[in-house]
Order: C-alpha cells, then sequence, then structure tokens
C-alpha cells in the first residue's frame, strides 16, 4: 500500500515537473492549447466529484461554464475588476447557482436530472441573449487578455503566463479535491452515492451533502468557464450551447468519471477529441465521434483512465469493482 | 380576439408536433424506464428515408410504411445489438449512450444528405380552412388526427392484447416476468422498435410544417421532454394532452407576455419541466409514484 | 515567429528544392511565412459540424475552385494550398484553430472564415500579428467600417445593414406610411438586418408597428406572424434563415395574410421560393422583393449564362457529389475567385502586406458569378468589396430584376 502512494507521489512530481517546462519545449500555440486543457480538466474535475462520487448526473455543466465566463467579462468590462479577482466571484456566483440548481436536484434521480439538466444546457443560450445589458447579446462581450506582470514583462508571453497561472489553478484545485474526496467528505458523498439508506444510518445527511456536491461542482465549471473567456479573449451565447455541455460529460466518462486522474484525461480528449476525429472523417467528424462514444460505453465503460488501472493494479481494481457493486 | 383566436389554433398545431415526438419518449420511457435521447435523431433519420423514397418515384402510401416497418426492425437491431449491453449499468451509461445515438444520427444524415433544407411531400392538401376568423392548415388538423390515432392504438394495444401486457410486466417487474415466461430481453426491443415507430410517424407528419434538415429535431426535443413530464412520463394520454397545452402555452405567452416573449421560450419549457418534476412529478395523468429507497 | 532576413534558412531551403530537382531558381520570397516556391499556404475555419453545419458547402466550394485553379496551373506558378478546418461555430474553437494555423502551418493569410462570434474573437489576434484577415463570411458591418483599427482584417460580401438600406429607401419611395412588421432572428445577423432597415427609414423608423423574433430552436414561426398580421402590418419583412423563412411566408398565407414582402437576400434563391410556393400556394410568394449580388444558380434563366456553366463545370469535376444548386457552393466559388483574383495580382513574390494593399485596391469586373453590372470594389476608404445590390421580385416562377443598381452605402458609381 505505502509502496503505491510513493509511485502516485512521484507521478505527481513528475507531471508538475513537465507543466513546469512544457512551454520552453513546445510552440507557442500548443502552450495556448495545454491551457485549454486545464481548463477543461477542471471543469470535469468538478463532474468527477458530481457524477463520479456523488452519482448526480449533469448534462447541463456548460451552464455553469457560461456564467463564470460572463461573469468574468462583465466584472472586467464594466466594473474594471482584475483577473485575480474576478476569477474566485465567478467561482461563488457559479457555485451559488449550482446550489440552487442542487436544491432542485435532490428531488430528482437518476434519469429525471438528466432530463433536467439536458434541457438547461438547451436554454443557456438563448437564455444569456435576452439579458442584452448584461450580456451584450448576441454580439458577446470583449474579455481583456491578461497580461504577466511587471517583472516577467517580455520574459514570457502572455500566452505563456495564462498557461502557468491555469496550471497551478488546476493543481490546486486537484490538490484540494483530492484531499476532500480522500476524507470524510469523500466517504460521505460514495456512501450515499452507493446507498442512500445505508449512508443515513451512518449519521449522513444526504440533502446536505448533495446539495454541497451540485455547488462545489458548479463552482469550478465557473472557474473552468472563466480560463476559457479569458484565453479567447471573447465571450457569446454560441459558445456555451448544448455541445459544450456534452463535450464535458463526454470527456469526463471517456477519461474516466470516477477518478482524479479521469478529470486530467478528460480535458485532454475535450480538447483534442475534435481535432483527431477531423482528420479521421474530415466529411463527418460526428459521426466518428459519436460512434466512439457509443463504442466505449459497450467495451469501456469506466473510461480510459480505468482501463488503464486494470492493466497495472488488476487486483486493486477487482476489489475496488466489488465495493461498487456491493 | 382576432389574434387570440389565431394563437391558439397555430398553438394547437405546433403543439401536435410535441405531442407526437413525447408519444414515443412516453412509449420507450413504459418499455424501459430510460429516456432515449437520441429519440428525435432517429426520427430525423427515418424521415429522411421516406424522402429518398419518394426521391426515387415510389408513391407516399408505399414509402410511408415501408419507413415505418424500417424504423421498427432498426430500432429492434440497434437495442439487441448495441443497448442490450448496457441495459444493466448505471443509468448515465445509458444516457451516454443514447448521446452517441443522438450525434451519429445527426452527422450520419448531414454526411448522406446534406444539411440543405428540404420540404417534405405532405400526404395532406394545403389549402388552409377557417374556423371563424382563425386560419389552419390541413396539415395540422393532420398531425393532431395521426397522433390521437396513434394514442388510440397504442392504448389498446397496452391495454387489451397480451403482448402489450407482457410488455409493460417485463418493464415493471422484470424478474419476476422472466418467471413466468416472458422473454424480457425480446420485450425491451420490441418497445424500441414501437418507439422508433411512433417517432418515425411523427417525423413523417412534421417534416413538412418544420420542413426536413438534420437539425429539424434539436429543438423540438426538448419541448417534447417538457410535454412529457407536463403529462407524466409514463401516460400516453398525459404526453397529447402535455403537446397541445404546451404548443398553446408557449404561443400565448410569446404574444402576450412581453417579459418573456418569443425569445425566453426553451427557458420557459426548462422552467415547466423543473416545476412539474418538483411539485407534481407524476405530471397531469401520470400515475407514476416518487419512487423513495 | 517572423524573421525577414535568413540567410542559411534560404540557402538550405534553395538546397532542398535542387535535391527535390523542383525549379533551381526559385523566387526568393520564401521568406514570407506560408509562401515556397510551389505553394501558397491559405488556412480558414468552416463549421462542418453542430447546427450551423449547412455552412460548410461554402467551404467546399472554396476547395472546388482552389483545385480548378491549381489544375489550370496555379497562381504564378505556385499550388494553393487551403487549409480548412472544423470550428463547429464554437469561437473558443475559432480561437485555437487559428493560432494552430497561423503559428503552427504557418499559413500565408485566413480566409473566408465563417460566422461573426468567430471572427470576432480571432480579429484581435491576426491584428497583433499581422496576419491577413481576409474575406470573411459574414454580413455584419464592421469589418468595413472599422478598419482604421483592424487594417488586416476585410469583409467580402454586401453587410446586411446596406441590404436593408436599399429596401428602406425603396419603401420609402413606394409607400412612405406603410406600416411595417418585421420578424428576424433573434441574433447579430438579424439585429444587423434590423438596424439597417431603421437606417434607412430615418425618421420614418416609427412605421415599424412591431418587431417579432424567433430562435433557431423554434419549432415553427407561425405564432410570430400571427403577432405581426394582428399588430395591423401591411408590410412584412423577412430576415430570417431559409428554414424559416419559409414557414414563414407558408403561415402569412395560410393565415389570408397578404402584404407586401420583403425577404432578405440570405434565404433568396429560386429553390427556396420554389419549396415554399409548393408549400403555401403562388399567394404565399408571388411579388416579393429581395436583393442579389450573385447570379443564382438554382434560376433556370442563367441555364446558358457562360459563368454559370463554367461554375457547373468546376464543381462537376472537383466536388462530385455536391449540388450545384445550393447557393453556398456558389458563394464559396465566388468569393475564391476574388482571392484567388488578389494572390495573382500580388505578383511573383507574395507579401502580407501586398496583399492587405491590393485587398484595398479592388477593381474585379470579370467575377463569373456576381451579377453583371456589379464591380468588387474598394479603396482604402470603402472597404466594403461589394456592396452594389440589385432589387428583384418573384414573379411566382423566377426573379425579375428592376430598378437600378443600388449602393448601400451610398457609393454609387
Amino acid at each position: 500500500m505505502s509502496g503505491m502512494r510513493v509511485n502516485k507521489y512521484w507521478s505527481v512530481a513528475v507531471l508538475a515537473l513537465l507543466v513546469l517546462v512544457l512551454p520552453r519545449f513546445v510552440p507557442s500555440y500548443a502552450a495556448f492549447e495545454l491551457t485549454f486543457v486545464g481548463a477543461y480538466a477542471i471543469g470535469i474535475l468538478g463532474l468527477v466529484i458530481l457524477t463520479g462520487t456523488n452519482g448526480q448526473i449533469s448534462l447541463g455543466h456548460g451552464a455553469f461554464f457560461g456564467i463564470g465566463g460572463y461573469a468574468v467579462a462583465i466584472l472586467a468590462q464594466k466594473l474594471g475588476v482584475p483577473f485575480w479577482a474576478s476569477v474566485p466571484l465567478a467561482a461563488i456566483v457559479s457555485g451559488i447557482l449550482g446550489l440552487g440548481l442542487g436544491l432542485v436536484a435532490l428531488r430528482l434521480e437518476g434519469v429525471y436530472l438528466a432530463l433536467a439538466t439536458f434541457a438547461l444546457a438547451v436554454a443557456t443560450p438563448s437564455t444569456l441573449k435576452h439579458f442584452k445589458s448584461l450580456t451584450g447579446g448576441s454580439q458577446g462581450l470583449a474579455v481583456p487578455s491578461l497580461s504577466p506582470p511587471g517583472p516577467l514583462h517580455g520574459v514570457i508571453t502572455s500566452e505563456q503566463w495564462l498557461y502557468y497561472v491555469t496550471w497551478v489553478i488546476a493543481g490546486a484545485l486537484f490538490l484540494l479535491t483530492s484531499i476532500a474526496l480522500g476524507g470524510r467528505l469523500g466517504r460521505a458523498l460514495r456512501a450515499i452515492r452507493d446507498n442512500e439508506v445505508a449512508a443515513i444510518s451512518f449519521g449522513v445527511n444526504p440533502q446536505r451533502y448533495k446539495t454541497f456536491a451540485f455547488g462545489w461542482s458548479a463552482a469550478y465549471a465557473g472557474i473552468a468557464g472563466a480560463i476559457v473567456a479569458i484565453a479567447t479573449g471573447f465571450v457569446s451565447p454560441d459558445t456555451y450551447t448544448v455541445a459544450l455541455s456534452l463535450a464535458l460529460v463526454t470527456g469526463a466518462v471517456l477519461g474516466g468519471i470516477d477518478t482524479l486522474w479521469g478529470a486530467l484525461l478528460g480535458g485532454v480528449i475535450v480538447e483534442f477529441l475534435p481535432l483527431l476525429v477531423q482528420k479521421i472523417n474530415p466529411a463527418a467528424p460526428s459521426v466518428v465521434y459519436g460512434i466512439a462514444l457509443v463504442l466505449f460505453m459497450i467495451f469501456l465503460p469506466g473510461g480510459i483512465a480505468r482501463s488503464i488501472q486494470a492493466v497495472i493494479h488488476p487486483l486493486r481494481l477487482r476489489r475496488e469493482i466489488h465495493h461498487a457493486r456491493s | 380576439m382576432n389574434e387570440l383566436a389565431q394563437q391558439i389554433v397555430s398553438g394547437l398545431a405546433t403543439g401536435s408536433i410535441y405531442a407526437s415526438m413525447a408519444l414515443a419518449l412516453v412509449l420507450i420511457y413504459r418499455s424501459m424506464g430510460v429516456i432515449n435521447f437520441a429519440q428525435g435523431e432517429m426520427a430525423m433519420f427515418s424521415t429522411y428515408l421516406a424522402w429518398q423514397f419518394a426521391q426515387q418515384g415510389m408513391p407516399l402510401w408505399i414509402a410511408f410504411p415501408l419507413t415505418i416497418a424500417i424504423a421498427f426492425a432498426g430500432a429492434v437491431a440497434l437495442e439487441r445489438v448495441v443497448v442490450r449491453p448496457v441495459e444493466r449499468a448505471a443509468p448515465l451509461t445509458v444516457v451516454i449512450l443514447c448521446l452517441g445515438l443522438l450525434i451519429t444520427f445527426n452527422g450520419l444524415a448531414g454526411w448522406i444528405w446534406g444539411y440543405t433544407v428540404r420540404t417534405f411531400p405532405s400526404p395532406f392538401p394545403t389549402t388552409p380552412l377557417h374556423i371563424g376568423s382563425a386560419a389552419f392548415s390541413s396539415q395540422d388538423l393532420g398531425i393532431i388526427a395521426v397522433s390521437l390515432l396513434s394514442l388510440g392504438a397504442i392504448s389498446l394495444f397496452f391495454g387489451k392484447t397480451k403482448l402489450g401486457l407482457a410488455m409493460r410486466a417485463a418493464a415493471l417487474y422484470p424478474e419476476s416476468s422472466r418467471v413466468l415466461g416472458v422473454r424480457v430481453g425480446w420485450m425491451l426491443a420490441l418497445g424500441w422498435g414501437m418507439a422508433a415507430a411512433v417517432g418515425a410517424l411523427s417525423g413523417l407528419m412534421v417534416a413538412p410544417v418544420v420542413l426536413l434538415e438534420p437539425n429539424m429535431m434539436q429543438g423540438i426535443l426538448v419541448y417534447a421532454f417538457a410535454a412529457a413530464v407536463l403529462g407524466g412520463i409514463d401516460s400516453p394520454v398525459g404526453a397529447v394532452v402535455g403537446g397541445l397545452a404546451l404548443g398553446v402555452g408557449l404561443n400565448l405567452i410569446g404574444a402576450y407576455v412581453p417579459v418573456i416573449g418569443t425569445d425566453l421560450q426553451l427557458t420557459t419549457a426548462f422552467g415547466i419541466i423543473i416545476v412539474i418534476l418538483l411539485f407534481r412529478p407524476a405530471g397531469l395523468f401520470g400515475r407514476r409514484t416518487m419512487r423513495r429507497v | 515567429m517572423h524573421v525577414r532576413n535568413r540567410p542559411l534558412a534560404a540557402t538550405l531551403a534553395a538546397c532542398f528544392a535542387l535535391s527535390l530537382g523542383v525549379g533551381a531558381f526559385a523566387p526568393a520570397a520564401a521568406d514570407e511565412p506560408g509562401i515556397t516556391p510551389t505553394e501558397i499556404l491559405l488556412g480558414g475555419l468552416h463549421p462542418y459540424s453542430g447546427p450551423a453545419s449547412a455552412y460548410g458547402a461554402i467551404g467546399k466550394g472554396i476547395l472546388a475552385y482552389f483545385a480548378y485553379v491549381n489544375d489550370k496551373g496555379g497562381v504564378n506558378g505556385r499550388k494553393i494550398t487551403y487549409k480548412d478546418l472544423d470550428d463547429a461555430y464554437s469561437p473558443p474553437q475559432a480561437v485555437q484553430l487559428t493560432k494552430q494555423l497561423v503559428e503552427q502551418d504557418k499559413v500565408f493569410a485566413m480566409f473566408d472564415t465563417l460566422g461573426t462570434p468567430s471572427n470576432l474573437a480571432i480579429r484581435q489576434y491576426l491584428n497583433d500579428n499581422g496576419v491577413p484577415q481576409l474575406y470573411v463570411a459574414t454580413g455584419a458591418s464592421t469589418w468595413g467600417s472599422d478598419g482604421a483599427k483592424y487594417p488586416w482584417t476585410i469583409g467580402w460580401q454586401p453587410d446586411y445593414q446596406s441590404e436593408a438600406i436599399v429596401y428602406a429607401r425603396y419603401l420609402l419611395k413606394e409607400a412612405p406610411n406603410a406600416k411595417i412588421g418585421v420578424l428576424m432572428q433573434n441574433d447579430d445577423y438579424g439585429e444587423d438586418y434590423l438596424t439597417g432597415l431603421k437606417t434607412g427609414l430615418g425618421s420614418k423608423s416609427g412605421n415599424i408597428v412591431k418587431v417579432a423574433t424567433y430562435e433557431v430552436t423554434d419549432a415553427s414561426v407561425a405564432s410570430q406572424v400571427a403577432s405581426l398580421k394582428a399588430a395591423g402590418a401591411d408590410t412584412f419583412f423577412v430576415f430570417a434563415t431559409p428554414k424559416f423563412s419559409i414557414q414563414a411566408l407558408v403561415a402569412a398565407a395560410q393565415q389570408s395574410w397578404h402584404p407586401r414582402t420583403f425577404f432578405n437576400s440570405v434565404s433568396a434563391s429560386a429553390t427556396i421560393l420554389g419549396a415554399a410556393t409548393k408549400a403555401g400556394g403562388e399567394d404565399a410568394t408571388k411579388g416579393l422583393i429581395t436583393t442579389q449580388y450573385l447570379k443564382d444558380p438554382s434560376e433556370p434563366s442563367w441555364a446558358d449564362d457562360a459563368g454559370m456553366k463554367q461554375y457547373r463545370e468546376i464543381l462537376a469535376k472537383y466536388a462530385p457529389g455536391a449540388d450545384p444548386n445550393n447557393g453556398f457552393f456558389a458563394y464559396g466559388v465566388s468569393i475564391a475567385f476574388t482571392m484567388v483574383d488578389t494572390l495573382k495580382r500580388a505578383g511573383k513574390n507574395p507579401t502580407r502586406k501586398a496583399v492587405m494593399d491590393i485587398a484595398n485596391h479592388l477593381h474585379e469586373t470579370d467575377n463569373f458569378l456576381v451579377l453583371p453590372g456589379i464591380v468588387v470594389e474598394t479603396t482604402p476608404k470603402d472597404r466594403f468589396p461589394i456592396d452594389q445590390q440589385r432589387l428583384a421580385r418573384y414573379d411566382g416562377t423566377h426573379f425579375v430584376p428592376f430598378g437600378e443598381i443600388y449602393a448601400g452605402r451610398g457609393r454609387g458609381r
């Protein structure tokens, strides 16, 4: 067991080092793409908490993405709030709205929750458009770019700076999540997912935990949306269509919805899978995408992370599956 | 007054579109307890098949039944091959699989037939009819009539035939049905097939109005969800009433409630889904009792 | 990234060219990104997936025309390679793909990226880096009017505002006291049209009695049409994409509403009007007015036109399976013609700057799909390549042009 933990620390350390030095070796646009990977990974981490750990389905996280993005745009443009303050504010705003939806979600289970959140995802763009004075309507809003602080000016580009900021945030959130899910909170969330009645008998209040998980997860999506908005330099309703929500869920499921590594892989998938499927079939990329999803659900429903683990630690996985089933 | 009548009549016409799609959703729900997110795209794909047949010169009275038969057989095959392996998996797995099918059918249709908007031959005359000052087309009337007919057929099937009863039993009590000799797996496949057939029929009816293109069902699907929830997700009668009520309601809101207007209709549909699920989860006609674990 | 003086690299490139046996005396302009002795590399973005994928046909039309030009020997000895990617109409994707095209693929210029949001999202970046953003496929007016701030960006088609201005001028002459009802898509495209209409009506913009909007997710616009009729409008403006335009015409006919109808050029093709006539009867379409600037491939009266024949041949050979009656293909071919024309005039050693300069001094009279009499023309002060349009009336089967050629922005001829 301790050997495994050492292994884990090593892999995290190697990953951190990689993140640190990567911009030296890859072109600027690649660092830019990796910024998106980091942002999507944060958003999917929220789904790992909500869906993977707590068992609540959300097909509407694109809405919180949008709230994060618009929060940063509106704060920056109308009030001149700087980045370091607007991103946490974006997290708070979408977190609060997430808590609200979480209260509703208490009454909905499984497929009903999927349905309601799907409707939310579809309704997001037209709702954003409606509040024109705030959101700029269909024209959208410009988001000022993030330039590196004084001493670093000229040393690194603003793209590289955003890359580092994103990955520091991502690293912090992954660490926080890892600790939280490894402790009491994680146990309670998992207990509720596996058997709500049993969880109650252990003194866990499912309503409070489930609502909290929704808010927590939405806050992550808000941060991710804020970063994407800054990287894009622009927010518009067309960005937050149902396709974005579905991409996030897809990334989570393909990566592995119940592990932190799955979130990271999910970020990579959301960013690069569209490019890959374009190469496979430029005429109809979505056909490849859709078929891949179907095949994954049939053959590898645990996602890539679980499949890799199955190769590396077959015994441990079998035990975990056993736990999940019982 | 004049406008009010017209808004109600055209609301009924649009509502019948939602109703016919909602009916297919309800069927799947009754047979499997899942919501098929790919329902709309499967209907769209079937409608393209009918269009293709008509292009080849096949008369409509052959092309339509043929399409419905293909949709039925295709969905049964799809259930056996693709859905079967995940039947017992977590709801999320089934949901994602359906989304995968949604994306695939949408992409396939675009790939094969392109994204150009096409008119679709209507089995009904196009001349407008008048009730007082309000005008509507016989097409609209046709959609409503066909929805009601399929509703009647479905009610008879589930209520009066042995097969229908077996299907309901298989969905509600799979284990005991198996003991009683019901082939549960096939019942589920039949459920998919029937839903696809009703969906295809719905596509054929609405395509002359909303016009044929790969994305024709995407907006409609959410309204159909809302209609199904409104009526009670396991009630075919509810689906039809819910669809019509939603169509009329949204039209009236769009025309007379400027705060919401015509641009927040999807948001309203989302709100309806939430409110109904929260306060009256059985909908207007459903018998579902909230499962308490 | 962009180094002007690279003797070593140039020598190496020359050696490489030699070793391949390609023209030993290659032009020396090899240090401009995206330009090699044998190739000009252009980048572009179109939605090939997602809700706007109908516009993907434009990209395919462009590829067909470039293939045709390449088969004829290319542009000043170079073949055009067009790297056209799918941005699914999503601005974040557009930004990433653009950076990839500029920094990894080192495209010479971006050409015909589709959609206002995507183009707005990439404009600052391209201008910061001095990469031409040529002939964007959107009708927003900002591409032409903000040239001082964004000199590397230019549009092509008539902007929606000036089209609406043309209608307004005509209407003011015909019926100065018309009661106007507007049906528009609820986005930047619809809004640009409405702005133009109000500008054109000037002090008479009070004539607009009702504006009804629809969303692309709506099943039907019958309700909106009923509201417009009930508001007492006698003049109907349809600012909608083909699907909803057909629905609007059919709904009006069914509700026995027969207003004077203006129909945005976005949807005005003979195929679409034919479809609306079939579904709603002759009353639904007869007499409606639109503007035109391209030849409509689905309009039978162009069948014997030399330009149209050429278009059909190109499509048959280089985009087999494409439906030539789809106006988006024609749009693609026509805009690609202007691009090729621009590159040709940039000479043997094209630079980004030179190409931009030419884009600001267009005078193209031979674009074979643009209507006769309309010139694709720009000056540094007037950066709207096509701003002339002609009014046409639908007689039940054909568009019949009438009146003079209008210039929406008042440039005149």
